[in-house]
């Protein structure tokens, strides 16, 4: 196996098209004009020393170490900053240069500790690499002096020393091994975007620092660790390396984070994870990552995680830890006892988001398979179904249009109702890339979120929103689009259905859809929404990219037919740089969506009322599928109250925590009498099971995820399975036991399966995933290597459909009781529900949910800033602590959905997408009161919680 | 003794220095100056501002603000006087010139005397080597340094 080493070619690559020859060494190269030396001459395969070059940054050129000797040139340029010429005869290796570069080296050493045995970067040091490269034996200077390594010179306090700053739960900074290369500080401008450090001073005084001279933790610093990358010493480690030592071997794998789905090396000690560090050779991220990818995996060995299985006869008792066998054994018995009893639609499954596509693939065959029914939903049911249906209707496929890479192309970038920067940091680190690079910038967000204004990013235009109003403010944007004669003709007339777009033509053009009309209710000023429309229709290439804040809406499918209209109008489809992108929440919530986790669709999305699909899967797998759609997770709640449904299968997802109008999730889920939840932790949703069947980690399965770009990644197992079995084993078990005749031996045989019997994914298999690294489904015989980019000339049904979009407001309303507006949404460190960072060090940054609340509505209500506050709707209530900030409007507060203790979903009501049942999250009439702590309900759930998880013959409850 | 400016108050001046001079290029710098004008340095609090307004980090104004020894962490004194001590006066005998002006005011270089009459800096030049040693008393040059200059000096100091 070993450690992948990864070339670094010094300066990024060169796009040009134009080739240039040259000569390095005696050896000639070619390459793309505009490439430097120092990169070309790595092509060649001679590496020239260097320390502050690195090639996910711009050239410095700083470090005088590159130095080269061009024949017919005065003088000895760097390399990383002199571009390649024709016929340039450049040497790497002469006397002089060798006397250079001793020289610099030997400054370079009498300023750094001479501790490398016992350093933390020893056997991955750069400058211990240079020192070998240029033959440093001796240092002229001596280690006397003014310095910045040792804490006193002779007794007497050295002020130029300054103490490791261990501030930052991942890595320290230990500014006695900096050498000031200031990669650390480019990589986090150019390639994070978000300017955290700078060099301070000057001269020998130069130093680095986060933000103004501030520890790391109370910096600008998000912590995505591009810095501990970048850095070629010690300065910049991760504490995990300083804790363990240097990895020996690495894989190849994807982050069970969000849906950008980044590539990471995890590099390993044995079976012990060092560290995850991003891979350059990843599409999606292309060698970065956030914070919660690179460091928060801490919760794959937390103490809280459960390893046995466990079950209970009534959801009062303790738990009690049984065998495998018995507890696969008890949960088929009841599972077909319920089925005997009350039916055999009364039992179902929820697939999981977070786990990998072959292990989706077969909890939804079990259920239809085995359970004999279609009651297989999933968590996409309250994210991103709306995207399925409005996407599906109008282009005729449920997913982005676009590759990440199709950023780079952008010129116009609209995102609706999601905040990147907390919640897909990577994809917005290479949007405000694109944006620092002249692009621009229209938000549609109640919130003045991050991507609105941060440093050297601005959007445009912010078309701050009343939460419920999006339907209003998109076609209004289509108004201005139509009414002004900025669509496109051309594209609509070769792609789109004509007609069906006079009407839409006709329906916008209404003067109720004029800006000046829709600026009553949604509060944007109606020459906001005419500058967005006209920069969006006439700015060059637009992208729009948005989230759940259009999608968990009463009206989500409408916003997203909306969307849809828009790009079709002003021809933003169907190249690089434009198109619809949905950003999708989970790691695999797309794989799990097309691997027909919902309750009416086989995988690859096709309807199971078509005969012909359902006997594809009738022969191979020697069954008679049902052919209605089964319910969908609401709906089983609802079966489940009036008694009607009895048992679930809940594969890794928390549906107490994460669904809406908690009290009816609670209530359906104590109705039923077999709960069985698969996890990692005895998570909320566990608190009403009868059998916990214990889950693995990422690190521990091979597999599949499919990321917000349809890319379909390798997940791969660098670790056993903790708990014993992989996920996609314990399903298997459970269908053998069943009495299903399953007999996968790994992974690859499922998505062999899933190739066999669905077009989109026909030339998958793992062989072709290890050649092409990833690949973007439709991946069939039409697209033998993939789909980056679809619907290049026509939509996938055939002619683009426009459909009316009629804003109908939401039941939810504001009124005397409940005057204000609650929107959720989440932040930078914490993922979802929160079980995996809530039990990683990432609570550093975020240790409660916080309701924000403008100043005017605090002043109104006498709150000051941390107060508890008591936060109530029709639904419920529950307290939080409240920070005053002028990012929400007045009437609009906002929180978070992290931390069970909160639970906001008390609040958020039943009301949900006409279309897909997807909740409405965003809106909800609330009223915000002081408060004395904690409410009634919550100290009853706590205390319930607590008595739920105890486990026989465990001194304490698991949490 | 200089008064430190009340945060609200603070927080308007610095405003007004950033809205008269951010619609130049490269617009920090001015700022920075127009700050210490405003205030005879640069307070602290005033970085976040300037940072905001401008779009830049926190960490990007203070790194300039740190480069330029020109920019002051704290209030000086009523005058300033900078004595040159680059290599042209540095032959012409400024060394000696320096330590006679230490003695007289009783501060060393970068400090402020306790009356708060005068802050005494170093200057790397300031291209009047023809008259060395030079000075620079409150932004006016003085050529050809001796004992009686620096009495001159000292007398319009505590005038």
């Amino acid at each position: 196996m070993g450690l992948i080493h990864e070339i670094d070619f010094g300066t990024p690559a060169s796009k040009s098209e134009k080739q240039i020859t040259l000569t390095v060494d005696g050896f000639e190269v070619t390459v793309p004009e505009g490439t430097s030396i120092m990169r070309a001459s790595m092509e060649a395969g001679i590496a020239i020393p260097k320390l502050c070059a690195t090639d996910m940054v711009d050239a410095f050129g700083s470090c005088r170490l590159c130095l080269v000797e061009i024949e017919g040139r005065n003088g000895t340029p760097s390399s990383c900053t002199t571009p390649v010429m024709p016929g340039m005869v450049v040497h790497t290796q002469t006397g002089r240069l060798k006397d250079i570069r001793k020289g610099v080296m030997e400054l370079y050493i009498s300023d750094h500790p001479l501790d490398c045995l016992t350093c933390a970067a020893n056997g991955d040091c750069e400058l211990q690499d240079m020192a070998g490269a240029v033959g440093l034996r001796d240092v002229r200077y001596g280690y006397e002096g003014d310095n910045h390594v040792r804490a006193k010179n002779d007794g007497v306090e050295n002020f130029k020393w300054m103490a490791k700053d261990e501030s930052n739960p991942y890595f320290t900074y230990d500014p006695s091994k900096c050498i000031v290369c200031s990669r650390c500080v480019r990589a986090c401008e150019e390639v994070q975007g978000t300017f955290a450090l700078t060099i301070e001073g000057r001269g020998f005084g130069s130093r680095v620092s986060p933000g103004a001279h501030e520890l790391f933790l109370d910096s600008e610093c998000v912590s995505c660790g591009a810095c501990v990358q970048a850095c070629p010493t010690a300065t910049l480690t991760e504490k995990s390396v300083i804790e363990i030592g240097q990895p020996e071997h690495s894989v190849v794998t994807t982050c069970a984070y969000c849906g950008v789905g980044c590539s990471f090396k995890a590099e390993m000690r044995g079976d012990e994870l060092v560290r995850m560090v991003p891979w350059k050779d990843g599409k999606a991220n292309r060698g970065h990552s956030c914070v919660k990818g690179r460091f928060a995996y801490g919760y794959a060995t937390h103490k809280e995680r459960i390893l046995n299985p466990m079950i209970r006869e009534k959801i009062t008792d303790p738990w009690r830890e049984v065998s495998w066998e018995e507890a696969l054994t008890h949960t088929a018995k009841e599972f077909r006892r319920i089925q005997y009893q009350y039916g055999r639609g009364a039992i179902g499954g929820i697939t999981s988001s977070r786990c990998t596509n072959e292990e989706t693939f077969l909890v939804q065959k079990l259920i239809r398979q085995g359970f004999g029914n279609n009651n297989v939903d999933t968590c996409a049911r309250v994210c991103h179904s709306p995207t399925g249906y409005g996407l599906g209707q109008t282009y005729g496929t449920s997913a982005g249009t676009q590759d990440f890479d199709s950023v780079e192309d952008t010129d116009v970038a609209l995102i609706i109702g999601a905040n990147p920067a907390s919640a897909h940091p990577v994809f917005a680190s290479r949007l405000k890339k694109r944006l620092r690079a002249g692009a621009k910038l229209i938000v549609i967000d109640p919130r003045r979120t991050e991507m609105v204004k941060s440093a050297h990013i601005e959007a445009e235009h912010h078309l701050a929103l009343k939460p419920g109003t999006n339907v209003a403010v998109v076609t209004a944007i289509a108004h201005v689009v139509v009414t002004e004669g900025l669509f496109d003709e051309k594209f609509i007339r070769e792609r789109c259905d004509w007609s069906e777009f006079q009407d839409y033509a006709e329906f916008v053009s209404d003067p109720r859809h004029s800006p000046e009309e829709v600026e009553k209710l949604s509060g944007v000023p109606a020459e906001t929404i005419r500058g967005a429309a006209r920069l969006y229709a006439t700015g060059g290439n637009g992208a729009i990219y948005y989230g759940l804040g259009v999608t968990e809406h009463s009206q989500g499918s409408t916003t997203v037919i909306g969307i849809a209209n828009l790009a079709m109008l002003t021809g933003n489809i169907g190249r690089k740089g434009v198109g619809v992108n949905p950003l999708r929440g989970q790691n695999n919530v797309q794989g799990a969506c097309d691997m027909g986790s919902f309750p009416h669709e086989l995988p690859g999305y096709r309807h199971i009322s078509g005969d012909a699909v359902r006997d594809i899967y009738d022969s191979l797998w020697g069954v008679k599928l049902d052919n209605e759609p089964g319910l969908r997770i609401p709906n089983m709640l609802d079966a489940a109250v009036d008694g009607t449904f009895k048992g679930i299968y809940i594969q890794g997802e928390d549906i107490l925590q994460s669904d809406p109008d908690t009290k009816h999730v609670s209530a359906g889920l104590e109705a039923m009498e077999c709960v069985v939840v698969q996890d990692l932790f005895l998570n909320e949703t566990a608190n009403y099971a009868h059998v916990f069947l214990p889950g693995s980690t990422f690190l521990e399965k091979d597999g599949t995820f499919t990321n917000a770009e349809r890319r379909i990644n390798r997940v791969r197992k660098v670790m056993a399975p903790k708990n014993g079995l992989a996920d996609w084993e314990v399903t298997q078990r459970l269908a053998q036991a069943m009495g299903l005749n399953w007999n996968y031996k790994h992974p690859s045989e499922i998505m062999d399966e899933v190739a066999k019997t669905t077009p989109s994914f026909a030339n998958v298999s793992y062989e072709f995933l290890e050649k092409m690294g990833s690949v973007q489904w439709p991946c069939n015989e039409k697209a033998p290597e993939g789909t980056p980019i679809m619907h290049i000339d026509g939509f996938v049904r055939g002619k683009g459909k426009f459909i009316r979009t009629e804003y109908v407001a939401t039941d939810e309303k504001t009124g005397p009781r409940f005057p204000l507006l609650l929107t959720t949404g989440r932040i930078l460190s914490q993922y979802n529900v929160g079980a995996q960072t809530r039990r990683t060090e990432n609570v550093a940054w975020h240790a409660e949910d916080l309701l924000e609340i403008h100043p005017h509505d605090a002043e109104n209500r006498g709150l000051r800033d941390g107060d508890w506050v008591r936060l109530q709707s029709r639904a419920g209530e529950t307290t939080l602590r409240a920070q005053i900030t002028d990012r929400v409007s007045p009437g609009v507060v906002y929180t978070t959905f992290h931390h069970p203790d909160t639970q906001a979903n008390v609040i958020t009501t039943d009301f949900s997408d006409w279309a897909t049942n997807c909740p409405e999250y965003k809106v909800t009439a609330v009223q915000v009161g002081a408060s004395n702590g904690p409410s009634e309900w919550q100290k009853g759930y706590n205390e319930q919680a607590q008595q739920s998880r105890r486990i026989a013959g465990h001194l304490e409850a698991a949490e | 003794m200089v008064m430190q400016p009340a945060s609200t108050e603070l927080a308007q001046r610095t405003a007004a220095v950033i809205s008269e001079l951010k619609s130049l290029e490269g617009p920090l710098i001015p700022i920075l100056h127009g700050v210490q004008e405003e205030f005879g340095y640069v307070p602290q609090e005033t970085l976040p501002i300037i940072a905001e307004a401008l779009n830049l980090s926190r960490a990007e104004v203070h790194g300039v603000f740190t480069f330029y020894h020109d920019f002051r962490h704290h209030p000086a004194g009523r005058h300033v006087l900078k004595v040159c001590q680059a290599e042209a006066c540095q032959s012409m005998g400024s060394d000696a010139i320096a330590a006679q002006i230490k003695q007289k005011f009783g501060i060393g270089f970068h400090e402020t005397s306790k009356d708060g009459a005068v802050t005494l800096e170093p200057i790397y030049c300031l291209g009047l080597c023809a008259c060395a040693p030079a000075a620079m008393l409150d932004g006016e040059v003085i050529g050809r340094l001796d004992a009686d200059k620096i009495d001159e000096i000292a007398e319009e100091i505590r005038s």
